[in-house]
């Protein structure tokens, strides 16, 4: 069967329709990043965008980005929809949220939503969320005993009524955070990236003469889910198992997924994991499938773009009131802790289905370095820098050093971090021998040593440190990679091992030194190449034998 | 080589042009009568062969003495090649203690979310030649620790014993304070001598973020023993044949440089050929009296577009080395530079198309070069290019193509369309053609857009200049995807970036770091800053303008304080007097209107931040003649008609066929149309007109 000229004129233009947009998201990306404030979302890129169809479908995400928003906003939106529904809204209306189980998963994450109308008529709604600094509460921890405590939550209201700004919103916002200005900025940079998003759209409709994308959504979710089916089609079907331990909070968390592969269908099911843990390392089930979906994406459908349709094969079940799917008001700040070992797990389940083909497990949650100090010890300040270990090392190569898998996100500059406080980086390289050996070795992690230029004594947040007790696991005969530690250095010379989850106080000249996990290996260390072998220790990354 | 004729007297006003290009050395030479130019196969080892073989070639086509020549401009991605290729100096870096592997990290991050193969770029400086000492300068310029003194003579002890041809020195917050920096480069000098290169971060690029800079400086340093040997022997060379003339460099900024200060920063000379290409567009736009101009240079591999305002090429100073990983952003060297903003994508004649899992239709980034070459070569490419598909889709005469050098084979081109593209679609060769072709140019315009609103600018109203061998036959479409209703294609555009060069000023630009809110900032301490900075820039360009008047332009970049990414914004001239309170407030309200126009929004109550200051100066940009255009006639007859797909009406047309050479200055051509030139074919579209104008340009535009 030929197609007619008519019908493949208007497949070409579909798909250009398409690319442009995804270029139209990637452009709302990038004015998002050139206007953020808080230097995690505008330095480590910690943020998300996407348009969706105006039945809250996503159709495309920004490249830019990092999965636990991406996965997330993408159901985010129609929740928005049930609480106002499309044609309750005018020209000029913007949603917002903050609520960890309604938009991303923890009170930092404001996710912002605006339908665009041609006219009268909606034809479309673009979001985006991006980290903001401080949202008041405890700030970045996971000591609170309920999300009442860890912040102001804001439910599904309009920021911005018909083009005039909520400022009575605005007001309380402010006057919740230890950093007004800039949650202000970045709730505003949001608000503009929509619009630069929502502009671009209205001139592709007006280029292509659609009064409508409706035709043009059934096709990227007809044709992206059906590239996702195949890809799934392609596992051999059966039923898998892994499971993963995890420090936690206060008492050790095991994590359990089964995978059910079924014709063209997944399924997860995280039965058997721990219950919600009584402190902020709970992952909202909007964040699990987020990360869940990610993982598996990786490894059967990498190319597929991701949308509704190519998601939506990809089922994820979880007890309710476990550490995975947490009821309000289970604390929820350092989600990712649990969120983004997730991937790890999934490939763990993979591993059998795809014998060889899977990397080892990698450093996994980022460790948020959120440290501040409050007037009453010194100058105040309240940053937050990032730490990442190394990731799993892969079948036919060595894992990344300092890298962080799976968040998207990157480090901070030391001199910008530097530049806002009063902190010192004394310390900041590689660790020899924190990588997993093998014939491919995981990727090496970093040693950190922060200070005090000042001679004040200041805190950091250990609530992100896992894998202290449970190191990233090697594949196929590898080593495990370095587990992490944490030691404050006294001013008298004396270090102090920190155990545990809260607030680390390092005092008055004294020093704090992470060290990060490293990532596990692949294959038997004895298979090592020897040239491989003679760089890394002429390097000075490995000091011991491996072998 | 040399013709001996004592033809004429040399005219005072030749000026030669050559740019070392990775396949071809262009080589331009301008009398004030007429152009003459050539195209040489590059010379890798030894490029200056390549370009004495072409001078040569031009002066004997032109009776030209070399005594005749007053100024040659040379530009040359030697540089680039020598990153790409890491055949650089041996090159060490001496850093603060704690924080050597600066290079290695990067920024910690991923560059494409789901690869999981995905590799970044290896340091230039091996883990062993990173040498760390202890010194530590805060972030508000206190010393923490001071200089190792025993330690950095220990360092230059051991690169004495490694072999270290260059040094890069990059110390924390040596953006601000370069006191350690500047220190150890004396204690340096004493221990490796003068032959080795030793250059600063606090010099090479100060600017806030230790990756970014160091990895500039540390570029420089690679390239530097390289570059300056070479610019050596060039100059050599041009004496001995007599060619006693000044030699200028062209510098990525889009300025021109002398040798000395090419051979110091040589990191400033890598993308000096497309900087060529959109310095002639810029000129043309002065020309032709265009004020908004999109740049479109396609090739054979690789498409560039740059925004041209007010006969300003953009510029900013960030790029990207090398992508490694199918040529990601995010996966090659940055270096922070003066750079001519442009983007360039793997859109060209050669890149490939095929249909991925979603049953799409991709072109590129990969491409076939010219071996194997497309399919229609018939050197045994078997996968469809964009040429193969501009000629199934009558674009491209197959008996004329490259002056007739090549004949196109057209069974050739339907066979790997049908077997790469048309059957998993169910298509036939002419219409996987005409897919191939809109989506190359759907990625351009994507490409276009994107980097348009990273600018913030909007491209209604635009005009585009389009050249390179590949644009003139997508430049139309391209067009009316952005919205753009005229397009010029230059006369001579095959050798554009050389041209371009002998349209480039003499300029030379000179930054400094700052942070600091507007308003607490004091006046007269920002003038003394900023008269020191254009002290040494004019420094640079004063001995080599020969007496031209010079101009200055100062510029701030600026952002709300606790953003990451600064606005540029230009201040008043310095000749309008020296910075006062009132200057600051008018520049913290020029940003707040820039930042209005860009993001659609301000931020009251949020203080503006000064992040850098930047002092060009620069010769004049040379007078433009302004061309005309002659009343049009009645539509011109074609020669003939050819069917050929008109990619807005989405059918086959007939288009009616012309030859450049043959079009008169009234002569109206009615599109759709092809105007045949030697090496290509300009497109135009259903509902455009063209015509020459006094420059002998091609002016495109959509019919009234």
């Amino acid at each position: 069967m030929s197609a007619t000229p008519n019908d493949t004129l208007a497949a070409i233009r579909t798909q250009v329709m398409w690319n442009r947009l995804i270029s139209v998201v990637e452009e709302q990306a990038q004015a998002l990043l050139r206007t953020a404030f808080g230097s995690v979302a505008r330095e480590a890129g910690d943020l998300s965008a996407g348009v969706y169809d105006t039945h809250g479908q996503m159709l495309a995400q920004a490249v830019t980005g990092t999965p636990g928003h991406v996965n997330t906003m993408a159901v985010a939106v129609s929740h928005f929809l049930d609480r106002y529904p499309l044609n309750s809204l005018v020209p000029g209306d913007v949603l917002v949220t903050n609520d960890p189980w309604l938009g991303t998963g923890h009170l930092f994450d404001f996710v912002v939503v605006t339908p665009v109308f041609r006219g009268a008529q909606p034809v479309a709604i673009f979001a985006s969320t991006c980290h903001t600094i401080d949202v008041g509460g405890r700030g970045f921890s996971a000591e609170a005993g309920s999300v009442y405590e860890e912040g102001t939550c804001i439910p599904h209201l309009k920021l911005v009524r018909a083009g005039v700004l909520n400022e009575d919103l605005m007001a309380v916002i402010q006057a919740n955070s230890r950093n007004p200005v800039e949650v202000r900025g970045d709730i505003l940079s949001l608000v503009s990236s929509n619009d630069v998003g929502a502009r671009r759209l209205l001139d592709m409709m007006q280029e292509f003469s659609l009064g409508s994308i409706d035709a043009l959504a059934d096709h990227i979710l007809a044709e992206s889910g059906r590239a996702a089916r195949e890809a799934i089609a392609r596992l051999p079907d059966g039923q898998w198992q892994a499971t993963m331990d995890l420090d936690g909070y206060d008492a050790p968390v095991a994590l359990k997924a089964t995978l059910r592969k079924q014709g063209d269908r997944l399924t997860v099911d995280y039965a058997g994991s721990s219950a919600a843990s009584a402190r902020g390392i709970n992952s909202p089930k909007c964040y699990t499938d987020a990360y869940s979906v990610f993982g598996l994406k990786c490894l059967i459908a990498p190319d597929v773009p991701n949308n509704a349709a190519s998601l939506a094969p990809f089922e994820v079940l979880a007890p309710e009131g476990s550490i995975v799917h947490p009821l309000r008001p289970s604390p929820v700040t350092a989600r990712h802790v649990i969120g983004q070992m997730l991937p790890d797990l999934m490939f763990g389940c993979l591993e059998q289905a795809l014998d060889g083909q899977v990397p080892a497990e990698s450093a996994g949650s980022i460790w948020v370095l959120a440290m501040n100090r409050d007037a009453r010890h010194g100058t105040p300040f309240n940053v937050m820098s990032v730490g990442v270990g190394g990731t799993g090392a892969r079948p036919t190569k060595d894992g990344l050093s300092t890298t962080a898998f799976p968040s998207g996100v990157g480090g901070i500059p030391v001199e910008i971090t530097e530049a806002q406080s009063p902190l010192v980086f004394w310390h900041k390289e590689y660790l020899a021998d924190s990588a997993g050996a093998g014939r491919w070795r995981g990727g090496l992690a970093q040693r950190i040593v922060i200070g005090a230029r000042d001679d004040a004594p200041f805190e950091c947040s250990a609530a992100t440190f896992d894998r202290r007790d449970n190191a990233a696991r090697g594949r196929q005969g590898g080593q495990p990679g370095a587990p992490g530690r944490v030691e404050v250095e006294h001013p008298d010379g004396t270090c102090h091992a920190f155990r545990g989850k809260g607030a680390i106080p390092v005092p008055a000249g004294g020093r704090l030194r992470v060290d990060l996990p490293g990532g596990g290996g692949f294959g038997p260390p004895v298979q090592r190449d020897a040239q491989r072998e003679d760089a890394d220790r002429r390097n000075g990354l490995i000091s011991r034998s491996s072998s | 080589m040399s013709s001996s004729s004592s033809a004429s007297p040399p005219p005072a006003s030749c000026r030669l042009a050559a740019d070392i290009g990775g396949t071809f050395t262009d080589v331009v030479l301008e009398t004030p009568q007429r152009r003459y130019s050539c195209k040489v196969l590059t010379t890798p080892r030894e490029p200056e062969v390549a370009v004495m073989d072409g001078i040569a070639r031009l002066l004997r086509e032109s009776g030209i003495t070399p005594a005749g020549i007053g100024l040659f401009i040379h530009g040359t991605t030697l540089a680039t090649n020598a990153l790409i290729e890491r055949k650089g100096a041996r090159t060490a870096l001496l850093t603060t203690e704690g924080l050597r592997d600066v290079l290695d990290m990067g920024h910690e991050k991923r560059f494409d979310a789901y690869d999981l193969n995905i590799e970044g770029p290896a340091a230039l400086v091996p883990r062993p030649w990173r040498y760390a000492v202890s010194e530590r300068i805060a972030a508000d310029g206190s010393v923490l620790r001071p200089l190792d003194e025993d330690g950095v003579r220990r360092a230059g002890e051991a690169m004495r014993e490694a072999g270290i041809e260059a040094v890069a020195i990059g110390f924390i917050h040596a953006w601000a304070y370069p006191d350690h920096e500047q220190r150890a480069r004396e204690l340096l000098r004493t221990i490796l001598g003068e032959r080795v290169t030793i250059c600063l971060s606090s010099e090479v690029c100060p600017e806030i973020r230790e990756y970014e800079r160091l990895s500039t400086t540390v570029a420089n340093a690679y390239v530097r023993p390289l570059m300056g040997g070479y610019l050596l022997r060039l100059q050599e060379r041009l004496q001995a044949t007599g060619l006693t003339c000044p030699l200028l460099l062209m510098m990525s900024g889009g300025g021109l440089t002398t040798l000395d200060q090419a051979a110091r920063f040589p990191i400033r000379l890598v993308e000096s050929g497309p900087a060529g290409g959109a310095i002639l567009a810029a000129h043309l736009a002065r020309e032709c009296g265009l004020d908004k101009v999109l740049a479109f240079d396609m090739g054979g591999t690789t498409a560039k577009i740059c925004l041209i305002n007010n006969g300003e090429p953009e510029r900013s100073r960030r790029f990207e080395i090398g992508r490694v990983w199918k040529n990601l952003k995010g996966s090659g060297l940055p270096v922070r530079i003066p750079v001519i903003e442009l983007v360039e994508i793997g859109a060209g004649g050669g890149s490939l198309g095929r249909v991925d899992a979603m049953r799409r239709i991709t072109v590129g980034p990969d491409s076939c070069g010219s071996e194997p070459g497309p399919a229609s070569y018939g050197r045994g490419g078997t996968m469809p290019a964009v040429t193969d598909a501009n000629l199934v889709l009558g674009r491209l005469d197959p008996d004329r193509f490259a002056g007739s050098a090549l004949r196109l084979d057209r069974a050739r081109a339907e066979q790997a369309l049908r077997e790469h593209v048309g059957q998993p679609l169910a298509m036939d060769a002419f219409w996987s053609a005409a897919g191939m072709s809109e989506v190359v140019e759907e990625n351009m315009a994507n490409a276009a857009r994107v980097h348009a609103i990273e600018r913030g600018q909007d491209l209604d109203g635009f005009t585009m200049i389009a050249f390179g061998g590949a644009a003139p036959l997508h430049a139309g479409r391209l067009a009316q995807k952005l919205g753009i209703r005229r397009v010029l294609i230059p006369s001579g555009a095959g050798v554009g970036s050389a041209i371009g060069f002998l349209r480039a000023p003499i300029a030379f630009e000179v930054v400094g770091s700052e942070l600091r809110p507007l308003v607490r900032m004091e006046p007269a301490a920002i003038e003394r800053r900023l008269q020191a900075m254009q002290e040494q820039a004019l420094s640079v360009v004063a001995p080599a303008s020969a007496g031209a008047p010079l101009e200055i332009t100062r510029l701030a970049e600026l952002r709300y304080a606790g953003q990451g990414h600064e606005l540029r914004v230009r201040m008043p001239a310095a000749r309008e007097g020296a910075i006062t309170r009132e200057t600051l407030q008018g520049l913290g309200e020029r940003f707040e209107q820039a930042y209005e126009n860009v993001y659609g929004l301000r931020i009251p109550g949020c203080e503006v931040e000064v992040v850098t200051w930047s002092v060009t100066v620069s010769t004049p940009t040379p007078p433009a003649q302004v061309a005309h255009l002659a009343p049009a006639d009645a539509a011109r007859a074609p020669e003939a008609t050819r069917e050929c797909w008109e990619a807005a009406a989405g059918a086959r047309q007939p288009f009616g066929l012309h030859w450049r050479f043959d079009l008169q200055a009234r002569d109206a051509v009615q599109g759709p149309a092809l105007v045949a030139e030697d090496e290509t074919t300009v497109v135009v579209p259903a509902g455009w007109r063209a015509q020459l104008d006094s420059h002998g340009h091609l002016r495109m535009e959509v019919a009234a």
